[in-house]
């Protein structure tokens, strides 16, 4: 989230599209309330089914799953056609004047794709801009010229005309209107709006294009930075925010550092690929300082045990061009690529993609090790139906941890607050937490190297890990206050260093001192940081354990409650908050002030004193944001693709149906023999309804801990499809029957429940009904398997297996996130 | 009949308005049982399931959980919890919680229980010999890559950001490349 969970007060229209609070995110929903009731906010939701979230909005409009670019593409026609755009803001603070080379064609005058397309790849070389001698972008500050951002942004969106975008997505006219209207308003110094997404915007082919046309809404509108507007990104998991800032992915380092691939050969060719470079004057790149957070994380990795060069030398490299991430892993296990593998804290077995093949795929293993609280899908997917174990081969651990409450250590939320958790009671039994667990295989690994003889030891036998110690019940304690002070980092050496932004000034620091703020580290390896983003978060005090609950700026920020990354700032880009000259766009909702020497308020984001010229959006090379985005993998501008399966047989926008630069696993020859599937793109009569996947409040994720809490368990106790009267009539449903749920890849037994939430989609002249399925539930916890002595029964049995062996293994194209919110099915009375 | 109606009740608007759910609570709660939390030793804690990051307290008595509540000096939750948030009780004080490895050999239909030294010995062997089996130091095109291939890992954004950033150590240094967990799903 660009902006934090209390702030959502702060606005006076909220748009909630690709989410559902008042369900996944309950809690949240008390600020949204608090807008309604305090400052008169207007609420829209827009989704495929009248939500919880629904019911409180003044303004609900139904969409068709996988078509949110046509509707929003739609609001930035009508924003631009009526003039709506908040002018000053983007014309100094987006790239709407860069002049873009005149080469690039848009997908209305190319077949519905956008220049260089070769194959399922782009070759970007149109996507440029026009630059002068001295390297410098060409602008057009009157934003008129034909090659213009802005001009081509018109062009672009011209195409989604009210009546198109019905068509397309199913919404009624009079509903998209007036969603336009009320959203557009907020383009104005003092309104503000905030847009609340989401799994529902990620899961799709186009995930990140559905949320890049929302930021260049939120740009067009000035809302970006200010209190009661951004983007929030609203997570499913209490610390999904932290282990993505930790670099649990195979393509970043923590603290986002693209990981290294095996071109890069020297930590210096690392770092040149790594860093962006801008000729823009006033720009201050902030990613410039890359080379800083690269050393001091190899330093955080290996310490003094290897030079720079020699521990950027020993770590993994990726093949350039090659894909590590999550639909890859299971189709390489699926073809036997792996004997290993490491299920930690996860239950990949119903949160996995084509669940079928994931745990088809668990079988081709030698080993497995699983991590967790209770017994779950994947640690005895063995066992699962459908398998025979006397022909599975995997050795499988399944090792009990700690809970939440059972040890200490901190989580970041969705709005990058790192809050403290303190430990409460012992974990059962002899469970361990997590650090503890991969600490003792850790030492046991690198005992076994330093007695024989294997594969190059060096990687491993270097590692610092001094996180704790062994106490006399012979057992590893880890200690997670000593890692939270590696993750901020701390000086090397005795140091005297140049103060940050005062030249001239310097500092000395001795050596372990903690290093106060990211501003401060070095690129020499004379610092030490394991994650550059939480530099400052513990020095001489754990900042995350704080309670302070003042609210200097009355806008809700409580900088003094635990601590925010980066440098405790509330709401990032807040610089763009505040006029070419200081002065905050909206004085009675000020984020940052200039006080005549100073700023005041929250942490200042990019801005330099007031005048000085500095564009705010510092964490892009060129200064400002980007209405034309030519780093994303499929456009420089979000355009409307329907789902790799959909209940059309044409896209309406254009000649390309699919969003041409996703990887077709469904081919032959790509995936795996369970994945080929001709019926994509043919509208299969056999699966004639779209599909999408939703949570409920009761349960969390697969339901791997909440289906074992009998409380949550006896509200939500089992598999069911919501459908519209409609349907149901037609298939002869009533509400309560049992169903089966069918794709190409799978079948769940579900309960009907027949509502009045799902109306039939009118596409085209065509209906188009659409069910929903919730993804918590699993045969580990049902009534009617097979059980062995010694083996837990839930206390109270839920019913139904995983929405997922319906999915698909298909990715967007930028992250590879699983198209789970919209595909095809049948539903059939049982 | 009984269970879809429950359901059919739970996932309506009708109950968010009944509930309160949602709506601003008063912090009364951390009072409202005194006689359970009396002599109670009070921790706080960030509730693990959705990103809200709402406080809970925690109250303990002789090494056990007697109360959870929602923590009212929190300005993102003000005390109130959701019914997963409250419910975190039953994650302690749960008889279905895992306390024992467990062990499956090969072709096994049963677990077996297993104590840790044993449990982590022979995963350590097994990610030595499919370390060494598939460790690469060069690439098909020579460039030093140092990783290893037949290891892969998914997980996780249920640990702390301590244990986060200790497991991307410890996969890293054993040269995992294939590495993922919920934020790519």
């Amino acid at each position: 989230m660009t902006n934090h969970w209390v702030d959502f007060r702060n606005a006076d229209v909220i748009l909630i599209m690709g989410s559902n609070p008042a369900s996944n995110h309950p809690v949240s929903f008390k600020w949204i309330q608090e807008a309604i009731d305090k400052r008169g906010a207007r609420l829209l939701c827009v989704d495929p089914r009248f939500t919880q979230s629904a019911a409180k909005s003044h303004v609900y409009a139904p969409l068709r799953s996988g078509t949110d670019i046509a509707f929003l593409g739609g609001m930035i026609k009508y924003i631009l056609d009526n003039n709506l755009h908040f002018d000053e803001y983007v014309k100094n603070y987006t790239n709407a004047s860069f002049l873009v080379n005149p080469a690039l064609k848009l997908p209305g005058d190319n077949n519905g794709v956008f220049s260089g397309l070769e194959g399922s790849k782009y070759n970007k070389d149109t996507w440029s801009y026009q630059t002068g001698k001295d390297g410098v972008i060409t602008k057009d500050p009157t934003l008129q010229d034909p090659n213009c951002v802005f001009q081509l942004l018109k062009k672009h969106y011209s195409r989604y005309t009210p009546e198109l975008v019905t068509r397309i997505t199913g919404t009624p006219k009079e509903k998209l209107l007036e969603i336009y209207k009320e959203y557009a308003s907020t383009g104005k110094p003092d309104r503000a709006g905030v847009e609340l997404y989401a799994m529902g915007w990620t899961q799709h082919t186009v995930g990140v294009q559905n949320i890049r046309t929302m930021c260049i809404i939120q740009l067009l509108l000035g809302n970006m930075g200010i209190a009661g507007g951004g983007v929030a990104a609203m997570r499913g998991e209490g610390n999904v925010q932290g282990s993505t800032d930790h670099g649990l992915l195979f393509h970043i380092w923590p603290g986002y550092i693209g990981a290294p691939t095996a071109s890069m050969k020297t930590l210096k060719d690392f770092n040149e690929k790594r860093t962006p470079t801008t000729k823009e004057k006033n720009s201050l790149n902030w990613w410039k300082n890359t080379p800083k957070y690269s050393a001091s994380f190899l330093r955080s990795m290996y310490g003094m045990n290897a030079s720079l060069e020699e521990a950027y030398a020993l770590m993994p490299k990726l093949d350039d061009g090659v894909n590590y991430s999550w639909l890859q892993i299971f189709d390489q296990m699926y073809r036997g690529k792996f004997s290993g593998f490491f299920a930690w804290g996860m239950n990949p077995a119903c949160s996995g993609a084509h669940s079928n093949k994931v745990r088809a795929a668990m079988g081709k293993l030698d080993w497995m090790v699983n991590v967790n609280l209770f017994d779950n899908e994947t640690g005895s997917f063995w066992r699962g139906p459908g398998m025979d174990p006397t022909k599975i081969k995997t050795e499988v651990f399944m090792l009990p941890c700690a809970a939440s409450i059972e040890k200490e250590g901190s989580i970041a939320n969705s709005s990058r607050l790192q809050q403290w958790r303190f430990k409460a009671v012992n974990p059962p039994g002899v469970a361990l937490p997590d650090g503890d667990i991969m600490s003792e295989i850790l030492f046991k690994v690198k005992g076994l190297y330093a007695k024989q003889p294997g594969a190059f030891a060096d990687p491993l036998m270097k590692l610092t890990w001094p996180y704790g110690r062994k106490t006399v019940d012979g057992h590893f304690h880890y200690d997670p206050h000593a890692v939270a002070k590696e993750i901020n980092g701390f000086f090397l050496e005795d140091k005297k260093v140049e103060v940050p932004n005062k030249k001239g000034e310097f500092k000395e620091f001795k050596k372990g001192e903690p290093v106060p703020a990211f501003a401060w580290l070095q690129d020499d390896g004379s610092t030490s940081s394991g994650c550059w983003v939480y530099c400052g978060s513990y020095g001489a005090v754990n900042m995350a354990a704080r309670r302070g609950k003042g609210d200097p700026t009355g806008i809700g920020l409580y900088p003094e409650w635990a601590w925010s990354w980066p440098v405790n700032r509330r709401i990032i880009y807040n610089g763009a908050s505040v006029d070419l000259n200081g002065k905050p766009w909206d004085p009675k909702r000020a984020v940052i002030t200039w006080d005549g020497t100073k700023w005041v308020g929250d942490v200042p984001d990019g801005v330099g004193d007031p005048g000085s010229g500095r564009p705010p959006f510092i964490m892009k090379p060129d200064g400002v944001a980007s209405l034309f985005g030519p780093g994303l993998a499929d456009g420089p501008f979000p355009e409307h693709y329907e789902p790799l399966e959909c209940p059309v047989e044409k896209n309406m926008m254009s000649p390309q149906k699919n969003n041409p630069a996703i990887k077709r696993f469904d081919k032959a020859g790509v995936g795996s023999d369970l994945d080929v599937y001709s019926g994509v793109g043919s509208c299969d009569p056999r699966f004639p309804f779209v599909c999408s996947t939703y949570r409920v409040s009761e349960h969390w994720q697969t339901g791997v801990l909440t289906r074992w809490c009998p409380w949550l368990a006896e509200m939500q106790p089992g598999m069911f499809v919501e459908m519209s009267v409609e349907l149901a009539r037609e298939k002869g449903i009533r509400n309560g029957d049992k169903t089966i749920v069918k794709s190409p890849r799978g079948q769940v037994e579900c309960t009907a429940i027949v509502t009045h939430r799902f109306k039939p989609f009118n596409i085209d002249g065509n209906t188009i009904h659409e069910v929903g399925i919730p993804w918590h539930f699993g045969w580990i916890t049902t009534k009617d398997r097979k059980y062995s002595p010694g083996d837990k029964k839930a206390e109270v049995f839920t019913y139904g297996d995983a929405a997922n062996l319906l999915t698909s293994t298909i990715g967007d194209a930028n992250t590879m996130i699983p198209e789970s919110k919209a595909f095809m099915v049948n539903v059939i009375k049982k | 009949m009984d269970v879809s109606r429950r359901g059919f009740l739970k996932i309506s608007g009708a109950v968010l308005a009944t509930t309160g759910l949602g709506v601003s609570l008063k912090p009364v709660s951390a009072y409202a049982q005194p006689l359970k939390v009396k002599y109670a030793k009070e921790t706080t804690t960030i509730c693990p399931y959705c990103s809200v990051g709402c406080s809970i307290i925690v109250s303990t008595r002789q090494g056990k959980v007697v109360n959870t509540e929602g923590d009212p000096d929190s300005p993102i939750n003000r005390g109130s919890l959701c019914s997963k948030g409250g419910s975190i009780y039953q994650m302690a004080v749960n008889e279905n919680r895992l306390g024992k490895p467990l062990y499956r050999a090969p072709f096994a239909t049963e677990w077996k229980e297993v104590d840790w030294e044993w449990a982590l010995e022979k995963i350590a062997e097994n990610v030595k010999r499919s370390r060494d089996v598939s460790f690469k130091a060069t690439n098909e095109k020579g460039e030093l890559v140092n990783r290893t291939e037949g290891i892969a890992s998914v997980g996780s954004a249920a640990m702390d950001l301590e244990e986060c950033f200790t497991y991307q150590k410890f996969l890293r240094g054993l040269g995992l490349v294939y590495i993922e967990h919920q934020a790519r799903i």
